[in-house]
């Protein structure tokens, strides 16, 4: 009698020790996370939440906030300048990055060739640029794209007979300039990701498709592309984003007329300028909202337009 | 027959290796031409044909850059903020990734999806609440207010939940726990020895990204003595005439240590991307 009493009380005790255990658990899971939410709260949460109460207010940081509505955004949406940092970000993106993920799934294919050898030392220098920062990228092309006519690249492209550009003034000069040295920091970057994606595709499919008298384009297409479609995806959806938020080159590359002209703005930069120059702290919060909603918007869309890539070649075969 | 076979294929690379090979110089000569204008009075940027070989002004140029940004206090706000920043981070997310991965609790579901939102808010939207929020607190042109932006790294739980929850067994857990250790005892003796890799990887992603950034940084520096390396850099470019061989010397010294702890590590740092973006 007394040994069940003991057995029972013995169980009674385990029974709360591992309760208690649970709760130690669910303690410890809090108190483990909480370091974590306690920084998004400050410089995470708040900050955002603060932005978007911005957006509606007039402030300089400096005294009471006044409530003005949907008077930031107009103001944003009425300047020109805006609507010229937009499209200055949009081509710069589209030159700086689109060639960059072409190239980057051509070289990874190259360099997941069996027949290919050195790929190591390949895919150290190609990698290389993704390295040094953009501060560094910005300045020397800053010093290869200078507006002298003696600059580098204008010796280079006199020897195809092109006429001297001046790169940091003109429309289009700034534009190239700073596309290319996205294109050049990025797309090792871009290689390597496609890489890793190749190497998971198993080289029976490519052996069974050889046996069905597929050539290699054929293969590339109907194996490779759609096989690297999560890839794609990802590194789609990365550049956009990372596309529309540019800031560094353009601001490091033009040096001290940065803010002062409009061929090479960016929206970020016009977001900075109006911050952090003209101290209007209203109208940079709308334009940080309007950046909000295009990043959302443009990382949706060009990601179900890549998401298409695969089902169309399906219908195809 | 199989002879001819392998000749093709061999014949057919050349192309390839032809490619490869104008790639990996376009990639390279950014990094050799800055080293050659390193080296150059800033006249012969003028010259033509254009200086392709180094000269013999590497000191002097350096100098300069001595002369016009602190360019040593820079260079050690920057490895201080990194060592610092990366520190942190690693201690954060393996916290929050090891209670992610291993312990139940009410909301945990909820609180994950948040963190994957907070991967989505482009760091712009709350520049100027940081910016107030730094220069409220004291902050301003001082390592922690640079800092303290990036202490907020959703990426870094994700690589650690995950490694966590591959590498560390249950079994190692309840061992451990009927062998009387306490929940922070487990993750210190025996999670953070095993997730070592993960660390590096991490590591060398966080630590890359402070080193690299800019437009904070940019915004909450202003004074000289706190320049990190970038800000640093940057306001070379400023002068109304700029000493191009001054300016690339200032680069060039920047990014040696770099190109050399890249050359060593080559293979973490490569793989860094792979697990930081593909997981």
């Amino acid at each position: 009698m007394e040994d069940v009493q003991k057995q029972s009380k013995a169980r009674k005790t385990i029974k709360a020790s591992k309760l208690s255990e649970k709760k130690k658990d669910m303690i410890s899971g809090y108190l483990y996370v909480a370091p974590f939410f306690i920084v998004f709260g400050i410089i995470g949460l708040y900050p955002a939440l603060f932005s978007i109460v911005l957006a509606f207010n007039e402030w300089n940081g400096l005294g009471d906030m006044q409530f003005v509505g949907l008077s930031n955004f107009t103001v944003v949406l009425q300047d020109p300048l805006f609507w010229k940092s937009l499209y200055n970000t949009v081509i710069i993106g589209l030159m700086g990055t689109a060639p960059q993920l072409i190239v980057g799934i051509v070289l990874a294919y190259f360099l997941n060739l069996a027949v290919i050898r050195f790929t190591n030392f390949f895919r150290v220098t190609i990698f290389m640029p993704y390295i040094t920062s953009m501060v560094a990228v910005a300045l020397v092309f800053g010093v290869f794209f200078s507006s002298n006519e003696t600059a580098l690249a204008n010796y280079v492209i006199g020897l195809f007979g092109v006429d001297p550009v001046s790169w940091k003034t003109s429309e289009w000069g700034a534009k190239i300039a700073i596309a290319l040295m996205v294109f050049w920091r990025w797309v090792g970057y871009n290689t390597i990701i496609y890489l890793a994606g190749l190497q998971s595709i198993s080289k029976d499919l490519y052996e069974a498709a050889t046996i069905d008298g597929a050539n290699k384009l054929e293969q590339f297409i109907y194996i490779t592309i759609p096989l690297l479609k999560p890839f794609i995806i990802l590194t789609v959806f990365m550049s956009t984003v990372g596309a529309l938020q540019l800031f560094a080159e353009p601001t490091v590359f033009l040096g001290s007329s940065a803010f002062s002209r409009d061929e090479a703005m960016t929206v970020v930069m016009y977001l900075y300028r109006d911050a952090f120059n003209l101290g209007s702290f209203g109208t940079a919060s709308a334009t940080a909202v309007l950046l909000l909603i295009i990043i959302i918007g443009a990382a949706a869309i060009n990601t179900w337009l890549t998401s298409g890539i695969g089902s169309k070649k399906k219908r195809g075969v | 027959m199989k002879q001819k076979r392998k000749n093709q294929s061999k014949a057919g690379t050349l192309p390839i290796y032809l490619i490869l090979i104008f790639t990996s110089l376009f990639s390279l000569f950014p990094f050799y031409w800055m080293f050659v204008m390193a080296t150059q009075p800033s006249a012969a940027y003028n010259s033509i044909p254009p200086t392709l070989l180094p000269g013999g002004k590497l000191v002097e140029n350096f100098q300069k850059v001595l002369d016009t940004i602190p360019f040593f206090q820079a260079m050690w706000n920057t490895v201080l903020l990194c060592t610092v920043v990366t520190a942190a981070v690693l201690l954060i997310s393996s916290l929050a990734g090891f209670a992610f991965a291993k312990f139940q609790f009410p909301g945990k579901n909820f609180l994950f999806i948040l963190i994957l939102l907070t991967m989505v808010i482009p760091p712009q939207l709350g520049l100027i609440p940081q910016y107030y929020l730094v220069s409220q607190l004291g902050w301003l042109d001082t390592l922690m207010g640079a800092g303290i932006l990036f202490l907020l790294n959703p990426l870094g739980i994700f690589l650690m939940r995950q490694y966590i929850s591959e590498s560390v067994p249950d079994e190692l857990m309840e061992a451990a726990k009927l062998d009387g250790c306490s929940n922070f005892r487990i993750y210190w003796s025996i999670v953070l020895p095993i997730i070592k890799p993960a660390f590096a990887t991490l590591g060398i992603i966080v630590f890359t990204l402070v080193w690299g950034e800019f437009l904070w940084q940019f915004t909450v520096l202003r004074d000289p003595s706190s320049y990190t390396l970038q800000v640093a850099l940057a306001s070379l470019n400023n002068a109304f005439r700029v000493d191009f061989g001054m300016l690339l010397s200032g680069v060039f010294w920047a990014t040696v240590p770099l190109i050399i702890i890249f050359l060593i590590f080559n293979k973490w740092f490569i793989s860094s991307i792979t697990e930081g973006s593909v997981k």
